[in-house]
């Protein structure tokens, strides 16, 4: 990938350098500790019985037999849970271990604890449970009927949310609406769930090593249910290998606790690729209905909507996705008057919750379509019209609320469009003998595209998304800066999945109090909470709690400064890696004037408060946005319905780049999974049961689906964040979905002058190359 | 039964389960936690190591298979003196990591891929590590990464 902004001089290390990962010596050495890898002193395994239905009654469960395989140290089931039954981030409707019904394929019956795995094995085979089989509930809509019988006590309804905005008769005069789908995604990360507990003496407690997201909310829902302090409950992070949302749930934490509570003795548990997929939640399917009204020359006069959101079995964090798709439903554009209805429900599907662009994928999918369409009934090019409608800072959300954040949307759009095109010939480069170079072929070396048939396309998606938490969520993040003797040592509970916030932690301290070296604590639950590594928020919280905590110690040390040198506190400020008078010019270095120092402060940071929705869906819910625009050009062989993405072209508002190797990072990533949503990765089930549950049937792209990724980033420092930096790990996955879907359609009209609707996510072969369906979209105007 | 084998140029006997993984050899028995287990489908390349010089994927393999070979894993790849590999230096100065859980298995691969074409092409190197998955990287960094271990080794 090409950035193609030259970074300014830049003190090494700092802010705005690209800084190497910390951990990254450890990682290529194979030395770094991944939760998987921990063990401990006398540890034993846990493993977890799952059901295999989708929807059953259990009539009983006979653990007896269980008991007599040879190894077995512990069985335990809904029964053997001390605390409260249930868990869940928002409410807690989850059981720990199912008692009475299961409510989807995978759900937790019991956990064992053994010798070793085998033992694990077969004991739950031997655990003889009878269930008394239902009709599983898998359409969503059929949910949302009142007549439809719960399959949970708190009924079938998770949330319902409308969003009525301005004038809800007003009429434009061309009307464009469509049926738009996405299926459920994994986030498919590559470290696998695995947690090791380890027990004090006596039972009242115990430390635990886990790969999450969220280490504060891991402890709160752990000592719910085990029936302690949360206190009493010491989270570590375990090595974590990749998130994307999934580890934002609990997943075996529970049950690991309760085997070594149980036992006294270390326990650890790891899940394997299957129970992976059956073990974390995943991106919601929705089903989104959408109209959008126009003035003749491409104005946004209204935008409709009716979605549902499958929650599949258990609330999650339905409702936040829920809220973050309809509060943003006709995307980054001024739109007056809207009226949107969205509902997010349960049913025997696998539970869904958090990933990688949270509710705001789905509906962008389905807002960048409607812009194709409109530009295509208007008569007006796909990138005039995204322009033409795109919002400013002070423009007003379908929420009435006022975008106080920068807002580059016109930006992005125009730096993405001043971005090279491939110079990359339609159906790829021929090899240097003049054979055709299959890798660059739609499909591959399936070799079976004729490269005179590959038609290219090129389409446009652009998106914006809310930062941090909403709707009035009490959202902080703390940290903790000690600077003794020169050396700055951070400490807090920010959870690094990955995407380098331990980079940048020990960046912000060198810039704010000029030292060079920076120490990280553990990361555990021995500071205050960090609050989730999730909705692009670590950059912006735990940034500013860092920055905060660096302040007020080098606030301290002027003090201290001043005091021994007989100079004005208030004049002092650092200057490279020296303590400076801006008064005299008389200078220390840091080093020198912390000598025999020792400051220590720990800062709690909030974001602005956000409110609620009102009854109508209107509020102040959101902190802030983040806006990005994609182009994307593909090759598309039309009667195999096989694509190749050539090319992603992008600009990513950023506010400004703290450190653009890692942005770039999380942009070629991000593209990569959107890349995945867009035409290859769906979870299939089949009446409630999941069909490709592992790596060979739930296809993820190669370095060989990659596409050549050419980014700009736009920098325009938002007053409103701590460090003037917005977060950059959810926009690139949001938006390259859209605009790959609409560069096939591109290719597809040139072929027959009709195309195809391409309505759905991922996008099959068959979608492309069977005849077209009767299409569920009409145009009028 | 016994499995006799070098790892990382140390040789080892095992009294195993004939089902036992050379994976769970590595990391179980051998206590090497640096090659890491992704899939169990031998789809995503994470627990790939050298076997008598060779990339391979070390859970498609089991353990008997590779009784009286030389196994060289991710912990192995570093000279006697700690200096490493310039694969393992690539990875680390093209940021070509982010959660770092495939780069072991990356880094057998491509060092494998290396020592068989020393200077490939973006292409090759691309259909050269095509089995091993990447969630985080978007895999370019990775490419860099080999890219430039094949001009350090030049
Ligand atoms: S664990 Fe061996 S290929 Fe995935
Ligand atoms: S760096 Fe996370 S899987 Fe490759």
């Amino acid at each position: 990938m090409t950035v193609l902004d030259a970074p300014s001089a830049i003190r090494p290390g700092t802010l705005g350098d690209s800084v190497l990962r910390p951990d990254g010596t450890a990682k290529v050495q194979g030395s770094f500790e991944f939760c998987s890898d921990l063990n401990a002193e006398g540890c034993v395994w846990g493993a977890t019985l799952r059901s295999p239905h989708p929807y059953a009654r259990i009539r009983s469960i006979d653990v007896s037999a269980a008991w007599r395989v040879p190894g077995v140290l512990a069985v335990i089931t809904a029964d053997d849970v001390p605390g409260q039954a249930n868990y869940g981030l928002i409410v807690p409707d989850q059981p720990v271990f199912a008692a009475d019904v299961v409510r989807y394929v995978g759900e937790p019956i019991a956990a064992v604890a053994g010798d070793d795995p085998e033992v694990c094995r077969r004991a739950l085979a031997a655990i003889e449970v009878d269930y008394d089989v239902l009709e599983p509930l898998i359409d969503a809509e059929a949910a949302l009927d009142p007549n439809t019988p719960a399959i949970h006590p708190d009924g079938n309804v998770i949330s319902s949310q409308p969003v009525i905005h301005g004038d809800r008769d007003a009429t434009g005069d061309v009307v464009v609406e469509a049926t738009y789908e996405v299926g459920m995604q994994d986030q498919a990360f590559l470290g696998l769930e695995a947690a090791l507990a380890i027990p004090d003496p006596g039972g009242r407690g115990l430390e635990v090593y886990v790969a999450t997201q969220w280490m504060h909310e891991d402890r709160r829902q752990m000592a719910d249910c085990l029936g302690l302090d949360p206190e009493s409950v010491r989270l570590v992070l375990g090595g974590v290998g990749g998130a994307f949302g999934a580890r934002e749930d609990i997943s075996l934490q529970i049950h690991t606790s309760l085997l070594a509570l149980r036992l006294g003795r270390p326990v650890r548990m790891a899940y394997d690729r299957a129970e992976s997929f059956l073990g974390h939640v995943h991106r919601h399917p929705a089903t989104m209905w959408m109209r959008h009204h126009a003035t003749a020359d491409g104005q946004l006069v209204k935008v409709e909507s009716r979605m549902v959101f499958d929650g599949g079995a258990y609330a999650s964090t339905s409702e936040a996705v829920l809220l973050n798709a309809v509060t943003q439903a006709p995307g980054p554009y001024r739109c007056p008057n809207a009226v949107i209805e969205g509902h997010a429900v349960r049913t025997n599907h696998l539970p869904c919750g958090a990933m990688r662009g949270f509710g705001v994928v789905q509906v962008c999918f389905a807002h960048e379509s409607q812009m194709d369409k409109l530009a295509d009934a208007c008569g007006v090019d796909p990138w005039e019209l995204r322009l033409q409608n795109a919002m400013h800072t002070g423009d007003t959300t379908i929420t009435g609320q006022v975008v106080h954040n920068v807002a580059p949307v016109e930006e992005c759009l125009r730096a993405t469009a001043a971005l090279p095109l491939p110079d990359e010939p339609v159906g790829g480069h021929p090899r240097a003998d003049g054979s055709a170079d299959v890798m660059k072929t739609p499909g591959g070396a399936g070799r079976t595209t004729d490269a005179s048939d590959v038609v290219r396309g090129i389409g446009w998606g652009v998106s914006m998304k809310n930062l941090m938490y909403s709707a009035g969520f009490d959202d902080y993040s703390t940290a903790r800066c000690r600077l003794a003797d020169g050396v700055v040592t951070l400490k807090f509970a920010t959870v690094e999945v990955g995407q380098g916030f331990v980079t940048l932690a020990g960046q912000i301290a060198r810039s704010v109090l000029g030292v060079d070296d920076v120490v990280l604590g553990r990361i555990d639950t021995q500071v205050g909470s960090a609050g989730s590594t999730s909705a692009s928020r670590q950059t912006w919280m735990s940034g500013g709690a860092v920055a905060a905590a660096c302040r007020a110690v080098r606030d301290r040390l002027f003090l201290h400064v001043a005091e021994q040198h007989d100079v004005d506190p208030g004049q002092l400020e650092i200057d490279g890696t020296d303590v400076r008078d801006e008064a005299s010019g008389w200078r220390i270095p840091v080093v020198d004037a912390s000598a025999g120092v020792d400051i220590d402060e720990t800062v709690e940071y909030r974001h602005p408060a956000t409110e609620p929705l009102d009854e109508n869906g209107q509020g102040d819910c959101h902190v802030g946005f983040v806006f990005v625009a994609h182009r994307a050009v593909v090759d598309v062989d039309p009667e195999l319905g096989l694509v190749k993405v050539v090319q992603i072209a992008t600009a990513q508002d950023v506010g400004r780049a703290l450190n653009p190797l890692s942005i770039t990072g999380q942009i070629e990533g991000g593209v990569a999974q959107g890349l995945g949503l867009a035409v290859m990765e769906e979870i299939i089930q089949t009446d409630g049961i999941i069909r490709n549950g592992n790596f060979t049937d739930y296809l993820l792209p190669t370095f060989l689906d990659m596409p050549d990724v050419v980014a700009t980033l736009i920098e325009q420092p938002d007053p409103l964040a701590p460090l003037g930096a917005k977060g950059v790990g959810e926009p690139p996955t949001i938006s390259s979905t859209p605009a790959i879907v609409a560069a096939i359609r591109d290719a597809l009209r040139q072929v027959d002058g009709v195309g195809r609707p391409l309505d759905r996510v991922p996008v099959r072969p068959a979608d492309i190359c069977l005849p077209a369906r009767a299409s569920a979209s009409s145009t009028t105007g | 039964m016994n499995v006799t084998l070098t790892i990382n140029g140390t040789a080892h006997t095992y009294d195993l389960e004939p089902r036992t993984l050379l994976v769970q050899l590595i990391r179980e028995h051998a206590g090497l936690t640096g090659t890491n287990i992704g899939c169990d489908t031998s789809s995503c390349g994470a627990c790939s190591v050298h076997l008598d010089g060779e990339a391979v994927k070390s859970c498609t393999l089991l353990a008997v298979q590779a009784d009286g070979a030389d196994v060289t894993t991710i912990e192995g790849m570093a000279s006697a003196d700690g200096t490493m590999h310039p694969v393992q230096q690539a990875f680390m100065d093209e940021h070509g990591l982010q959660c770092g859980f495939c780069t072991p298995g990356m880094v057998m691969a491509a060092s494998s891929l290396l020592a068989e074409n020393p200077s490939p092409t973006d292409e090759d190197v691309r259909i050269g590590l095509e089995g091993n998955l990447c969630r985080c990287t978007g895999y370019h960094n990775i490419v860099k990464a080999v890219l430039t271990a094949s001009g350090a080794d030049q």
